[in-house]
């Protein structure tokens, strides 16, 4: 049995109910027993473990809701035990990890492997998305309900879209019985096939193959159209170009059930990061031109975008260390994910609790969650952080398996000094 | 061992040295640098035309060819080119030798470079290839052609072909024809050009143009006679024939009857106009054979001769600067 556990003297940032500045929380059996907002807790027991906040922001822990490891299938890239501590060490205590493993999670078995396993490593806590089609290969429905029921979050093919419409306006109606989330990448892959940057100006410079920003804007539309035809709600899976912006913010003007993601890739990093081709920089989507990542800025400052992921995807250097067209895509993001996230509020373009909720509370509450905020009865998953401590991030340091960190070599604002899973400390600095 | 032609020995005894230890792309040079590779060109050219063409300026030095893609004329010019300095050339063909099986381009690039090669000359399907290579190993690194990226020792080859035609460069007016979009051929020779003051124009159908190449700062045309019209220089460009098989145009002959280079058309251009092409020739798709054949207009042989006597000045400055002894 743990001690019951204060955290004083913190500023405490919850989106859930609004509030930032000064306060207190007491963790008793893994669960926030209190909360000060504005003072301390008062006269502590005797028993009572006490840290001292000395200031430093305490958030609800985040809720990263696209997360890639390795495992079943590909343990060398990241393991979930792996990533579950690279989570903790980034403040994440809640990820939802990708179905596009081996095998492929679209069947109740898999739901529960992973769900067993992250049970085993007892660190985060790990929810499995399910795969939209069997084998991810966007041909026939795969067992949504019994994924349900077996404890998946939302479904998604992960980086594959779904190009027949007629089979996606069939999940979008049938995933709705089971109450259950579907997300999709807008990509059309027509003209996204064997893209490895965005078309423009820096791509034809550097010979690089390029897919247009209409390419995200075509699928989005149509997406947006069933939605509208079959009333289900739609998670989109990673905006990152301005044209889509546009149709997201008309079809949420009009009232469809639409939440959208970024990356935070996106929106910290643009084309001409990828330089002397630099494969860490390549992305799937690929980085966007400067414009486009202004707009998403703006977007997720108006609240347009709803979530920021870190859209973790581990790549070992046998995939990375080649030509740029050969290598793969992907970044890693769970440790880098919070400080990165912080730039925008040190550079004063989006307040810290709008930009803490599209971590915390706006994904927990679409996944229905009971994490992602700091309140009396709600899991002890906290974290406390240093906002202004800068970090030089060393790729070769992170804990994660693979270092493939755009972020190597850039200077951060913001240190986790303490990770809390339902009140166990599962990361100190 | 061979007397160097008199304008040859004055260019190797000026002091200017080549700054650079790899030859990755023309954005990389400057017009001081080109100017002066130019010059060194220009007095081999007179050497390759001795009964007796050999230096001893590579002598102990070893040039290996790594050609990843099919190449005659770049690989045997970039041999002779070696051989003519004095240097031992080797031709690596890593796509018929075991060192291609399942390895990557760096681990076999590792494995060459620990046979202390002094020149690496690399010629690879991804853009970006070259660079790549030449943050891993010690030696020097040519890029004889990355992906649809660069192929600066072409556009080097070409600057010298059309300075030798005309006596000059800025002012000219060069128009690049063809499929622009694939060609690295293209993007050498537009950076190149460009700095040293010639007016480039890109000519071809919207499919075969790369997006937003007007901001290269070239004039762009998707009609030939109007895009060559007062050219002092058509640069045809190959163009790979199954994209005209309804993917980037509907037909090669319906390519050829707007795009083909013919003797009408090319009446359009100035009359001192030059032909150039980088090969190998698609006859009959993107040029017609009375046009390449014709000396009077066509650069295109000069070209191949220019191309031995460009890589020699590359190899000479680049070597300057290697180690005598690791």
């Amino acid at each position: 049995m743990n001690r019951p556990l204060a955290i004083t003297g913190v500023r405490l940032v919850d989106p859930a109910s609004n509030y930032d500045g000064p306060g207190a929380v007491m963790v008793v059996e893994g669960v926030i027993a209190d909360v000060a907002k504005g003072g301390g807790l008062g006269a502590l027991a005797k028993d009572v473990e006490v840290v001292d906040g000395a200031g430093a922001l305490l958030l609800p822990g985040l809720v990263d809701i696209r997360v890639k490891t390795g495992e079943p299938g590909a343990e060398t890239k990241e393991t979930l035990e792996s990533a579950a501590r690279a989570a903790a060490a980034g403040g994440v205590t809640t990820m939802v990890v990708q179905p596009d493993t081996h095998p492929v999670v679209d069947e109740p078995s898999v739901v529960d492997f992973i769900l067993r396993r992250a049970r085993d490593i007892e660190l985060v806590k790990v929810f499995p998305a399910g795969a939209v089609t069997k084998g991810l290969k966007g041909e026939r429905m795969a067992e949504i309900g019994l994924m349900a029921e077996a404890g998946c979050v939302y479904v998604t093919d992960a980086d594959r879209p779904i190009v027949d419409s007629k089979l996606f306006r069939r999940v979008l109606a049938y995933a709705k019985a089971f109450g259950m989330l579907v997300a999709h990448r807008p990509a059309d892959p027509w003209l996204a096939g064997g893209a490895a940057a965005s078309e423009g100006e820096f791509a034809s410079r550097m010979g690089l193959p390029s897919v247009p920003v209409a390419a995200e804007k075509i699928m989005l539309e149509r997406d947006l159209a069933l939605v509208e035809l079959t009333g289900s709600r739609l998670l989109v899976d990673q905006v990152t170009t301005a044209c889509a912006l546009e149709s997201l913010e008309r079809a949420k003007a009009r009232g469809l059930p639409v939440t959208a993601t970024t990356s935070i890739n996106h929106l910290s990093f643009n084309e001409i990061d990828i330089g002397d081709y630099r494969t860490f920089c390549k992305l799937d989507p690929p980085l966007r031109s400067e414009d486009d990542r202004q707009a998403l800025i703006e977007a997720v400052a108006a609240g347009l975008i709803d979530i920021v992921v870190s859209a973790h995807a581990p790549a070992p250097p046998e995939e990375k260390r080649l030509p740029f067209d050969e290598a793969a895509p992907g970044a890693v993001g769970l440790e880098t994910l919070l400080p990165a996230l912080l730039a925008f509020d040190h550079a004063g373009r989006i307040p810290l609790i709008d930009l803490v909720r599209t971590v915390t509370s706006a994904p927990a509450e679409l996944l229905g969650l009971a994490s992602g905020r700091i309140a009396k009865g709600a899991p002890a998953d906290l974290v406390l952080c240093n906002p202004s401590t800068p970090v030089v991030v060393d790729a070769g340091r992170l804990t994660s398996k693979s270092k493939n960190s755009p972020f190597d070599g850039r200077t951060l604002q913001g240190k986790v000094m303490m990770t809390l899973a339902e009140g166990r400390i599962i990361y100190r600095a | 061992m061979t007397t160097a032609p008199p304008g040859l020995n004055e260019v190797l005894q000026r002091t200017f040295s080549f700054p650079k230890r790899h030859f990755l792309s023309v954005v990389d040079l400057n017009e001081v640098e080109v100017t002066s590779l130019l010059d060194l060109a220009d007095g081999f050219v007179a050497l390759n035309r001795q009964t007796s063409k050999k230096l001893d300026l590579l002598k102990g030095r070893t040039l290996m060819n790594l050609f990843f893609e099919n190449s005659t004329r770049t690989q045997s010019s970039f041999e002779l080119a070696g051989k003519r300095l004095g240097a031992d050339v080797v031709n690596m063909n890593p796509r018929a030798s075991s060192i291609s099986k399942g390895e990557t381009l760096i681990d076999t690039a590792v494995t060459l470079n620990a046979m202390q090669p002094d020149l690496l000359v690399i010629r690879h399907s991804s853009s970006g290839a070259a660079s790549l290579l030449s943050q891993k190993v010690t030696c020097s690194v040519i890029n004889a052609g990355d992906g649809q990226h660069e192929h600066p020792t072409q556009a080097l080859l070409d600057a010298l072909s059309m300075r030798r035609a005309f006596g000059r460069i800025a002012g000219l007016k060069v128009a690049i024809c063809g499929d622009i979009l694939h060609s690295r051929v293209a993007r050498s020779n537009i950076s190149l050009l460009q700095m040293l003051g010639a007016e480039v124009r890109l000519v071809g159908p919207p499919t075969l143009l790369p997006a937003q190449a007007e901001r290269w700062g070239c004039a762009i045309f998707h009609d030939l006679r109007t895009g060559i019209a007062d050219a002092d220089v058509v640069m045809m460009l190959r163009l790979q024939l199954e994209r005209m098989d309804g993917v980037m145009a509907p037909s090669q002959r319906e390519y050829f009857r707007f795009y083909g280079l013919d003797r009408e058309k090319l009446a359009c251009a100035s009359p001192h106009v030059r032909v150039m092409h980088p090969g190998p020739m698609n006859r009959g798709v993107e040029i017609d054979s009375e046009v390449a054949d014709d000396l009077a207009v066509s650069l295109i042989q000069d070209q191949v001769e220019m191309g031995v006597a460009a890589r020699m000045a590359v190899l000479t400055s680049l070597a300057a600067r290697l180690d005598n002894d690791r």
